[in-house]
């Protein structure tokens, strides 16, 4: 099975995030970036994919966001191929242009599976991943916690998460595009000796892709930090103090008995 | 149906209509109250048209009443919401930020060639364009934003608009699919329940929640002794069960489960809108939480700002003590 993953890097919500002086956007500059969750799942599910059946993972992604170490990571985890997009700003494109950038590069791999995060926190315009879909002609569905093989050949079988733990299983005729939520394992560790290791080895493959010029669908008027209604009453003091405190409380509320 | 009209996508989850329907049906009405127009609720399935008691609030409502729309499947849903989008041509179309809107609402907007805007928290017609407050960046961030062309998709995050009280009698449509419905690559195999003997978190009147702060699969024996201690269970965010950590029976949010117990306890949870949709309603909310600005706060009733590794084994010892009576 030929299998593409993209993987895209997003700010690391860790770090305070910075606005830019127009109040606009997200000043890109000063953000610290690490790979999007859900793509790191997907990337997971196209490994256990390839040592289950076969085949190869081709991770395709775009220049941004110190996403070489990201991409070492992915040779080192088992990808066979890694394609990277080089981007003329500094700036993430918008959704339009990346499900055509990403679309392009795609194309070329003649993928059976194409894996993509269902999500990424840093999407205004909802997920890029239908866009992609759409932008390649294939089949999509998303929101999906693991992937399995199916009993047709040429099909896989998924899980859709919907509330309450509830899991609706598809089959799915490929070629297809699958919008990963987790992958059936949590993604595999892999020893920083052998990321460097394979960043000797690993040749990344430039792709060019033309971004069509279009309007903007949606016009961001500002950006902010969510304001804190400060409704916590907080606890203060050592952390026995704390403790003594909460303890009474649980007790006045008739939670310890 | 009219420019200024907004269309609403119900949803359904194995029979019953989900809450986040009605919600949206809410801030349908809302929204139409400054365009001027009607509110349309579009249901999809076979039979749809005995979920209409509950939807009084709209103005009409159409049923696309086909048995290959009975379960979820994207080609199909995609294909009749793009006819009925195009031939009702409304000013908005309402979705949940849910499992099926997530595939649906870019898609549809993609085929459009309309704006598309997630995690919508408040919604306003103005000077001719629809202004939208969106949260991003797991609720750290807002935006907001405006969009001029129509149909503007917009996918409503939970808990931000409250059902309407409204009963406007609605007109009940009843058709068949405006658009052929052949096997699509995409097909429904089966519902699969959560596996049975784990705990029923939803029944539990204490829960102690794990977050990204508890750092190590290690780490959540001590979560777990302080649950003990409470008499309570652990439950966890969706990223400790993404890590298998725990299974997915215990997972508290919009994928998971919905918990309304005396206490909840969230150990290094940041409190993302995702998770707040399944447990703002608990009677007593305390957060622990290294982040001062952690979205937890904001629904919390009392926090505490440290490492939860360092005030847990104080808490347990506390808990203990007062339980003795001390």
């Amino acid at each position: 099975m030929k299998i593409a993953v993209v993987v895209r890097q997003v700010p690391d919500l860790i770090e305070p995030l910075e606005i830019t002086a127009s109040g606009d956007g997200l000043d890109w500059d000063r953000a610290s970036f690490l790979v999007n969750e859900s793509d790191d799942h997907a990337l997971e599910q196209a490994i256990l994919l390839k040592e289950s059946v076969g085949g190869t993972v081709a991770v395709v992604a775009m220049d941004f966001g110190d996403v070489d170490n990201t991409l070492y990571t992915a040779a080192a985890k088992g990808a066979d191929r890694i394609v990277k997009i080089p981007l003329d700003g500094e700036s993430p494109p918008g959704p339009q242009a990346a499900a055509a950038m990403l679309a392009q590069s795609i194309q070329g791999l003649q993928a059976d599976l194409v894996l993509v995060g269902c999500q990424a926190h840093d999407e205004l315009e909802g997920s890029l991943t239908p866009r992609l879909a759409l932008a390649l002609g294939l089949p999509y569905v998303g929101v999906i916690r693991g992937v399995q093989p199916g009993d047709v050949p040429g099909s896989v079988r998924v899980f859709k998460e919907f509330p309450g733990a509830v899991m609706e299983q598809m089959s799915v005729r490929l070629p297809a595009l699958l919008g990963i939520l987790a992958a059936a394992q949590p993604p595999r560790y892999v020893p920083v000796s052998r990321i460097r290791a394979t960043m000797k080895s690993t040749r990344f493959e430039e792709r060019k892709a033309a971004a069509p010029a279009a309007e903007p669908l949606v016009k961001v008027r500002r950006l902010y930090p969510t304001p804190t209604t400060g409704r916590a009453e907080m606890l203060d003091g050592s952390e026995e103090d704390v403790a003594k405190r909460l303890a009474a409380i649980l007790a006045e509320k008739g939670i310890l008995k | 149906m009219s420019l200024q009209d907004i269309l609403v996508l119900a949803e359904t989850h194995l029979g019953a209509l989900s809450d986040i329907t009605l919600e949206l049906l809410g801030a349908a009405r809302q929204l139409a109250a400054t365009t001027g127009g009607k509110v349309v609720v579009l249901l999809l399935g076979p039979d749809g048209a005995r979920h209409a008691p509950a939807l009084q609030a709209a103005d009409r409502i159409v049923v696309i009443d086909e048995s290959q729309l009975a379960a979820y499947s994207p080609e199909p849903y995609l294909a009749v919401l793009a006819s009925v989008v195009q031939a009702e041509g409304p000013r908005a179309v309402l979705l949940g930020s849910t499992s099926i809107g997530l595939d649906v609402g870019p898609a549809l907007g993609a085929r459009l060639g309309v704006p598309v805007v997630g995690g919508c928290q408040q919604i306003a017609a103005e000077d001719g364009a629809l202004r939208v407050t969106a949260s991003l960046c797991a609720g750290k961030l807002l935006a907001d934003v405006e969009v001029s062309k129509a149909p503007a998709i917009l996918m409503i995050l939970s808990g931000s608009f409250r059902p309407s009280g409204e009963n406007r009698q609605p007109a009940v449509e009843s058709r068949g699919s405006p658009v052929p419905l052949g096997p699509g690559a995409v097909t429904f195999e089966r519902m699969v329940q959560p596996e049975a003997g784990d705990v029923d978190i939803t029944k539990e009147s204490v829960l102690v929640c794990v977050g990204r702060g508890i750092q190590q699969q290690d780490n959540l024996g001590l979560a777990e002794d302080l649950a003990k201690a409470l008499g309570g269970q652990l439950c966890a965010s969706r990223p400790i069960v993404d890590q298998g950590w725990l299974p997915t029976t215990r997972q508290v949010g919009k994928s998971g489960m919905t918990v309304k117990p005396k206490l909840y306890l969230a150990l290094g949870v940041s409190g993302a809108p995702e998770h707040q949709e399944g447990m703002k309603g608990a009677e007593l909310i305390v957060a622990v939480n290294m982040d001062a600005k952690a979205p937890i706060f904001d629904i919390a009733h009392f926090g505490v700002q440290m490492d939860l590794l360092d005030v847990v084994p104080a808490l347990i010892e506390a808990v203990k003590a007062k339980k003795r009576g001390g």
